[in-house]
């Protein structure tokens, strides 16, 4: 049993690496880092932090990729729903079709719809909005959202809604105070992983933005080129890109792995 | 197969159990006989599931010991006892044929191939599924998919007990009764003891030769079907067998005499309790008489074969079972109780002597 | 029994309106450039099939393609057992599930470029970590600029270190999913833990693998941010994947046609492949 043990913590312990060497690397001065190595900072200072958020386009990163993964989450969460109910009650003409080719845009690879995306935001005005990057990225939110929605609405018996409707129910009443609640996990793990994925993708973001919406991880990228090496500064932004995911993580952790099994291929 | 003893067994899923109350299963001492065909009866939650996974070493015992014919087996692993287990979800090798799943017990143990293919064509005809050896085993109905597991269990003949447990929860109404026959008739033809629990009375009194009660997590009563029907020694084994159950009347006992109001009700045989106690009277044995005790007709119930009349003594509530005419609501009438099988209990257990 | 019902449609139009925005304006516009040939100014000419010719013929999108499969396939091979291994050595219930499944997730949740970034710092060959412990402490010689072969194990490692956790949630779900009886019935029969894993646990965990089997081969077939933030592809090109080479095509020599043209070629090899194993993995359900 405890030999069995060995394995996941020594699994963690390699994930947590990386980790910690990127939050060790933040707390250092510019100067420790290129003097050479060394495993814990030995003059520990906040400057890298301090620096972050007092400086707009540093922290404006933060807001604006808050605020595109938000909006981007409501949508996809929104229309997913009355679509998965539809697949997960009704048959109708073409219906298995449009599931795949649904599922087909999440194997699109999004470095080839970079170029397009970017002509076609600007055509129809919405570069560099927040609106912009949170429609492209409904791209490949809506169908995983439709995918995890469908699975845990199929869980639930048809009867509920037969019941609510002999009780006289109507439809967008008997959605919204039953059924909803009833699914409540799986609106859950749906948000979950569209933020996640919101979160994480940044080739779409980075072009379809310039400064008003420029994600914070965009933002790296360019300090990292053009202000030379200051690896602190980059090892403190990235430290603070893990948190939110952090925190969104722990909220769910007791649906995660379930919302995953419940989808249906 | 082997006689089976239960010395001395408690149980309890918490880390320091101390009332009586933390114990699933409270100190029991038990002989199953070997070939007995055993009903484990009760409600849900009563500790028959705990006992059930005991005796196969899924769990083990918080106190006492298991026996296999005055083996100590408490500590051994459920692989080890050579017994066999049927769930109430039918498991079976989804990725295997039906043959392949008759034949992974005996080939776990490395039994010969040409063993292997007489004891699973032997078992599949008693089973009747010959024609579906060859299919995949996860296509098929619940019914044979449990029957399937049930031959995983009968198919090794070494086995020491074979134990269902609620085998039937899944199966359609109308296939129940023939799976439960298939069972009695498979019980015959090995000969292995079988250990059924369920919480259907039915199911318990069909299968069994002897049925064992429990409550809580004790034993209350074992004895015959018919034992348990005609004498209860519990008044919870009263209640819980039968159609309706057993008639439980408050009583006041005055100079070893039982009355109901002012009605004295001769009771079977003499006793010696003195103060409050119960009479128990089943439904079966209650009539409608010319004479006896006055009462008022509340209900009726016709249930097909009979009909159920449920009538008020005083504050008392009095079920009777008649075939014949029956009695408006809120008519008078009276009731006789037949003398021989109405008993009298004292705090839940038995207490007037069996007449002669 | 599902109904019949086409007003369904209804409730599936603002999905359809979105995604069809999304995915097949853009990809009217590859196609266009797909069959066409500009000299900048939105000059273009027709070029039929030719740019699909050309990219079926080069070598170099021969080569980018073997990289893209030798990548996809070590990492399918390292992440699948390995997360599998995982997760069957997961406590099943208490306390310490929320903290491995808490911990394990946090990789996936990096955005994708820290990913890269992260992985960078952690190998630089005289203060990261990684790249100090084996060029000092174990004394070999390891920089991913100049090795290949270090450019290779780094980009394998750091999926690994990314994607791996994947598929233990999703084996985890699979596992937890099994009742314990066919547990006790394996017991009970004498299995092995072997015959335990192979009868019992794989084919239970068979939908929720597929699943990520199919997740880890289409995101790993389109990765682009990681490997061009750690290693922007060389060195020389031995790590330019599939996507890398697009985008250099696309925007650095800005080759609108071939790129296009390739990535219509890319877009289907990835839709048949994971078709061909959707169906293979899925043609014994459908009895």
């Amino acid at each position: 049993m405890k030999k069995r043990a060995l394995i996941p913590i020594l699994y963690i312990a390699f994930l947590m690496l990386p980790i910690y060497w990127l939050v060790a690397m933040s707390f250092k001065t510019t100067n420790e880092i290129l003097s050479g190595f060394s495993l814990f900072p030995q003059t520990f200072t906040l400057e890298n932090y301090r620096v972050i958020f007092t400086d707009p386009t540093w922290y404006w990163g933060y807001i604006n990729s808050i605020l595109y993964v938000s909006i981007n989450t409501v949508i996809s969460v929104c229309v997913a729903l009355p679509a998965a109910y539809a697949f997960s009650r009704y048959r109708f003409l073409g219906d298995k079709q449009l599931f795949f080719w649904l599922l087909t845009n999440r194997m699109a690879p999004a470095a080839v719809f970079a170029l397009p995306f970017f002509q076609l935001y600007s055509a129809v005005g919405l570069f560099d909005t927040h609106l912009a990057v949170a429609l492209a990225h409904c791209l490949f939110n809506i169908p995983l959202a439709v995918w995890i929605l469908e699975g845990f609405m199929g869980g639930v018996p048809k009867e509920l809604d037969e019941t609510a409707y002999v009780d006289g129910y109507s439809f967008p009443r008997f959605f919204v105070t039953i059924f909803l609640p009833t699914i409540k996990a799986g609106v859950g793990v749906a948000a979950f992983f569209c933020f996640m994925f919101s979160w994480v993708e940044l080739l779409l973001a980075k072009t379809l933005t310039a400064v008003q919406a420029k994600p914070i991880a965009a933002t790296m990228t360019k300090t990292a080129s053009s202000a030379g090496y200051e690896l602190g500064l980059l090892a403190a932004a990235g430290t603070l890109t893990i948190i939110p995911g952090a925190i969104v993580i722990y909220f769910v952790r007791n649906y995660i792995a379930k919302g995953f099994a419940l989808g249906r291929v | 197969m082997a006689k089976i003893t239960l010395s001395n067994l408690k149980h309890s899923y918490m880390a320091n159990p101390k009332t009586a109350e933390d114990y699933a299963l409270k100190e029991i001492d038990l002989d199953w006989e070997d070939g007995g065909a055993y009903a484990l009866l009760g409600p849900s939650g009563c500790g028959k599931s705990t006992l059930l996974n005991i005796i196969s070493g899924l769990l083990s015992p918080s106190e006492g010991r298991v026996l296999f014919d005055n083996r100590d087996v408490t500590n051994l692993p459920p692989d080890q006892r050579n017994i066999a287990q049927v769930f109430q979800f039918p498991v079976i090798y989804d990725t295997m044929t039906v043959y392949d799943n008759l034949a992974f017990p005996l080939r776990n143990r490395g039994v010969t191939e040409d063993r292997v293919a007489s004891r699973v064509a032997e078992i599949a005809e008693m089973l009747e599924v010959t024609d579906m050896l060859t299919t995949r085993a996860a296509g098929l109905s619940p019914d044979n998919k449990q029957k399937i597991s049930m031959g995983r269990g009968l198919v090794r003949d070494d086995v020491n007990v074979v134990m269902f447990d609620e085998p039937l929860t899944v199966i359609d109404p109308h296939l129940k009764w023939k799976l439960r026959s298939k069972l009695k008739e498979l019980h015959q033809r090995v000969q292995a003891t079988m250990i059924y629990v369920t919480h259907d009375q039915t199911e318990a009194l069909t299968f069994a030769d002897q049925v064992v009660v429990m409550q809580d997590g004790e034993i209350v009563q074992i004895g015959t079907p018919v034992e348990l029907f005609e004498r209860p020694q519990h008044t919870f084994v009263g209640h819980f067998i039968g159609s309706p159950g057993m008639n439980i009347l408050p009583t006041e006992m005055r100079d070893g005499r039982a009355y109901l109001g002012s009605h004295e009700i001769p009771l079977e045989g003499p006793t010696a309790v003195t103060g409050a106690a119960q009479i128990g009277i089943r439904p079966e044995f209650v009539q409608i008489a010319e004479q006896g005790i006055p009462a008022t007709v509340k209900r009726v119930t016709d249930v097909g074969r009979h009909s159920v009349i449920e009538s008020l003594v005083g504050e008392a509530s009095i079920k009777a079972i008649t075939q014949g005419t029956v009695p408006e609501a809120g008519s008078p009438i009276h009731l006789s109780f037949q003398k021989s099988q109405t008993r009298l209990y004292k705090d839940g257990w038995i207490a007037s002597e069996a007449s002669a | 029994m599902k109904t019949q019902n086409q007003k369904a449609w209804f409730f599936v139009l603002p999905v359809l309106v979105l995604v069809a925005f999304n995915a097949l304006i853009p990809m009217m516009t590859v196609v266009n450039y797909s069959v066409q040939e500009t000299f900048g100014d939105n000059l273009f000419f027709w070029e039929g099939l030719g740019w699909f010719e050309q990219i079926l013929r080069s070598d170099r999108f021969h080569a980018a393609l073997g990289r893209q499969f030798m990548f996809t396939g070590l990492i399918l091979l390292i992440e699948i057992p390995l997360g599998v291994i995982i997760a069957l050595s997961m406590p099943r219930s208490g306390f310490w599930v929320s903290i491995c499944l808490v911990t394990m997730a946090l990789p996936m949740l990096i955005p994708w470029n820290v990913v890269g970034a992260m992985w960078n710092i952690f190998t630089l060959p005289d203060i990261g970590l990684l790249g100090y412990l084996m060029n000092t402490t174990l004394g070999i010689n390891y920089d991913m600029t100049q090795s290949p072969f270090a450019a290779w194990a780094t980009i394998i490692t750091m999926d690994v270190w990314h994607w791996t956790s994947l598929v233990v949630l999703l084996s985890y779900a699979g596992l937890v999913s099994i009742p314990d009886a066919y547990y006790q019935a394996a017991k009970i029969d004498g299995a092995s833990p072997w015959k335990v894993f192979r009868y019992v646990q794989l084919p239970k965990m068979k939908q929720v693998l597929t699943i990520a089997i199919l997740l880890r081969f289409m995101d790993s077939f389109n990765i682009y941010t990681e490997p061009f933030v750690l290693t922007g592809g060389g060195p020389g090109n031995s790590t330019t994947l599939l996507s890398i080479d697009l985008v250099k095509i696309a925007l650095g020599q800005f080759d609108l046609g071939p790129a296009a043209a390739m990535s219509l070629i890319y877009f289907a090899i990835t839709l048949l492949v994971s078709w061909l194993f959707y169906t293979l993995m899925t043609k014994d359900d459908q009895k």
